[in-house]
């Protein structure tokens, strides 16, 4: 009945992995000269689970690793060594080692032996340790005992403590265990047994002699199961043919062996790689209970609505107003449903900002500055797609502040600020969305310096006098880069650009504002989820289309009075006090609308990026959620559509990229403007 | 056959723990911590109790005593699972009370074999 243990290893690595997040933050955390005891023995937990389950799945260079990180660890527990920022260095090094070594186990790829050897040598000598002595082989086999291959008899004399009992030792059941050695006689000594007035019932009063006789029966083999029981009793074994062959002498020693040690050694894991990761993903019972019960109300429905079913020649009104009233509660049901399924898939964001705080303690050390970090809102939920996606474009900014933000202290200091600058992570939910905040304490933008850029570059007319809206967003131009040097941490091409792309395909937006000399702020928002969203249909000739109706800022019918035709044939539509583009969607997708005249239809505002532009429609239908579906999975990419969905009679409807229909209505209308829009794209 | 309550903050543990033993036909109750243990221990009579020595919240040790502390858990049988670095927390175990140890690392084969020496 073998278990194949090679399914837990998913598991171990995963856990293993948070371990090591939950040593690194702490190791971050752990002040010189007075040690936090909750922090280091959480830090000493987590190697110490990695060692104990690596040593259980086989991984012998990992446990034999984390060893030496445990026991200097535990010196640090017990208060035996002082912290230095050499031993805080070291450890950090040796988890960013066994990270390493824990994913080239998964993939089943080679480790890096040198720097495990480099690291391991550091290890030892800090512990004052010969380099090279491995935990695994603390406990090599110990066979000992062969030379007893012949029948033997032992006398055992087992004298129990009274509170043996308490102990949950049962004397019967150790001798079920010594039966199974050999032949067994049992004596018991009642002498000791009280009259049964005084006698305390659950107390040890026996004792017993034993007669033991088989074929190979070592001392070992008998001691070890009297091994949890030795300090609780007085127990002789006594080789009854020992006055022949003088196997006495060895009584007092070995009395160490363990049963957990004996039998087959750890299997070994061998070249073979595991499976490619899956990915998975953690859900709180919580969450699962919830889903539970939204199916027991699922089922309950139905058992409701199956009570209707039946005759239905003679359908009465009764019922019908059942149907209806189960058809609601099943409306209901469906959707708490999905929102439950949709919780499921949603994390914590600490899961992308734990990685922050090594970054900043790395980069601050790197170039010389003072960073106090802070994070808020670490509990906020995201779903675990949007996540995944979100971490590149959060560690450029946060390394964007640190590197152009945040001025070194001899600057600062002069500026009149506190030396240690800081850099701020926030995390909130905001209607609806989720919106990221990564703030500083810096020089802020210098307007004069972007411009002085943008021209340079091109990017805009010489006599060109933006607003500062427009400005900040001559960062996310493709190219822009106003760091005067180019250091390896931030500036390596990858612009803000592509962190504003790579939050943009998540369906989200990310703004600036900025006070020269007090800090900047990214804010970053980003839908809590991307397989739903709540849409408005609108009809335009035959077509049905979605818009998000989180981009929608009013629906108005058009007044003839307001459209204006600029230049070209732009056309622009005066909206109380400000003039937005007009976009005739049909005309951008080569599609018809019921009527040219454009005065007969209606207008939907529409926001995205900051811009505004009117969206002509035939007619506005209802509002409803709709699932997902990509475009480019299923066909290809379409400017102007971010996506499709199924209707509930079957059909496909489009989804409006609203972004990106403002950005093409932003230049004239007309064929060869539409050609150059898709080369660009 | 019994129920087991098996106790560990690690995952894999735990996972590997309660399969040998549901495998063996036992019913597995599991618990993440000392305290978890403690409270699913009360609602739930168990025949044996394995646990884990470091944990946070409540370690091994202390459950143990705490368990013994109960009427119901005077007598049965526990375990802890134990790192052959130490045997000073063996003695701590059998001083608050516990039955026996087992030794990490194990296999599922000698977990079982360990149980059946305290199941009876």
């Amino acid at each position: 009945m073998s278990i194949d243990i090679t399914q837990f290893h998913q598991t171990f690595f995963e856990e293993s992995f948070e371990g090591l997040d939950v040593m690194e933050s702490g190791l971050l955390e752990l002040d010189i000269g007075a040690v936090d005891s909750d922090v280091i023995n959480a830090i000493f937990r987590a190697a110490h689970s990695i060692k104990g389950g690596s040593a259980t799945f086989g991984f012998t260079n990992i446990a034999t690793f984390t060893h030496a990180m445990e026991t200097l660890l535990d010196e640090i527990r017990d208060g035996n060594r002082a912290v230095s920022t050499e031993i805080v260095d070291i450890l950090l090094q040796s988890v960013d080692c066994l990270r390493d070594m824990i994913t080239a186990q998964r993939d089943g790829e080679e480790n890096d032996q040198e720097r495990i050897d480099q690291l391991q040598k550091e290890l030892d000598t800090l512990l004052g340790k010969e380099p090279g002595k491995d935990v695994s082989k603390q406990h090599t086999e110990d066979e000992t005992g062969v030379e007893n291959a012949l029948p033997s008899e032992w006398i055992i004399s087992f004298t129990p403590q009274p509170h043996l009992l308490k102990t949950g030792n049962d004397p019967a059941l150790l001798f079920r265990e010594l039966q199974s050695l050999g032949d067994l006689e049992i004596e018991a000594d009642t002498g000791k047994l009280p009259p049964l007035a005084e006698m305390d019932p659950e107390s040890c009063y026996l004792s017993w002699k034993l007669r033991l006789r088989g074929d190979a029966i070592t001392e070992e083999a008998i001691r070890e199961i009297f091994s949890w029981v030795e300090d609780d009793c007085d127990l002789e074994i006594r080789n009854a043919s020992s006055e022949v062959r003088g196997g006495e002498k060895r009584e007092t020693e070995k009395t160490e062996e363990r049963v957990g040690e004996k039998g087959a050694p750890p299997k070994k894991p061998g070249k073979k790689p595991l499976t490619p990761e899956s990915s998975s993903i953690r859900v709180s019972i919580d969450k699962v209970d919830t889903l539970i019960n939204m199916v027991g109300e699922l089922v309950i429905t139905q058992s409701m609505m199956g009570n209707l079913d039946g005759d239905f020649e003679d359908f009465d009104h009764a019922r019908l107003e059942q149907l209806r009233e189960g058809l609601s509660l099943l409306e209901r049901n469906i959707r708490e449903l999905q929102e439950s399924v949709m919780r499921i898939r949603m994390l914590p964001i600490s899961f992308v900002f734990s990685r922050f705080p090594r970054m900043v303690h790395d980069l601050s050390q790197k170039l010389g500055k003072q960073i106090n970090f802070e994070m808020s809102g670490e509990q906020t939920e995201l779903d675990k797609t949007v996540m995944e996606k979100i971490g590149d474009p959060l560690v450029h900014l946060v390394r964007n502040s640190i590197d152009h933000g945040i001025e070194p202290p001899e600057v600062r200091r002069q500026r009149g600020k506190p030396e240690m600058g800081s850099v701020h992570l926030n995390a909130f939910h905001k209607g609806g969305n989720i919106v990221i905040e990564i703030s500083d304490d810096g020089a802020g933008l210098n307007k004069e310096r972007i411009l002085e850029k943008a021209r340079e570059k091109g990017l805009i007319e010489e006599d060109c006098q933006p607003s500062e809206e427009k400005i900040y967003e001559l960062l996310f131009q493709p190219g822009f880069s106003t760091a005067e040097t180019v250091s390896d941490i931030s500036g390596r091409g990858v612009g803000m650009d592509v962190v504003r792309r790579n939050i943009r395909e998540l369906g989200g937006n990310i703004d600036v504002t900025s006070s020269e000399g007090q800090g900047t702020t990214f804010t970053i928002r980003l839908p809590l989820t991307l397989a739903i969203l709540d849409g408005q249909l609108v009809r335009i000739g035959r077509e049905t289309y979605i818009i998000p109706l989180i981009s929608i800022i009013e629906s108005l019918l058009i007044a003839p009075g307001n459209i204006n035709s600029i230049a070209s044939k732009s056309e622009v539509y005066k909206l109380r006090d400000e003039y937005i583009p007009i976009v005739r969607t049909h005309e951008l997708f080569g599609t018809r609308a019921d009527s040219d005249n454009i005065e007969e239809g209606l207008l939907v505002v529409i926001e995205g990026d900051g811009q505004k532009a009117g969206l002509y429609v035939d007619e506005l239908l209802g509002q409803q959620q709709v699932v997902i579906k990509s475009l480019e999975t299923n066909y290809q990419k379409v400017d102007g559509i971010s996506g499709a969905t199924i209707l509930g009679d079957g059909t496909v409807a489009l989804i409006l990229d609203v972004e990106g229909l403002i950005g093409m209505s932003r230049r004239p209308r007309g064929n060869k403007a539409q050609q150059e829009e898709r080369a660009v794209a | 056959m019994a129920s087991i309550l098996a106790v560990d903050d690690s995952e894999s543990m735990r996972q590997m723990v309660s399969f040998a033993l549901k495998n063996a036909g036992h019913t597995v109750v599991e618990a993440v911590d000392g305290q978890d243990a403690l409270a699913r221990a009360k609602t739930n009579k168990v025949n044996l109790v394995i646990t884990d020595v470091n944990m946070p919240r409540m370690d091994g040790i202390s459950l143990i005593k705490e368990l013994r502390n109960l009427p119901d858990y005077k007598f049965t049988p526990i375990l802890m699972l134990t790192t052959e670095s130490s045997s000073e927390k063996k003695q701590q175990g059998k001083e608050a009370g516990a039955t026996g140890w087992l030794v990490k690392p194990f296999n599922p084969d000698q977990l079982i074999s360990t149980i059946n020496r305290v199941l009876g």
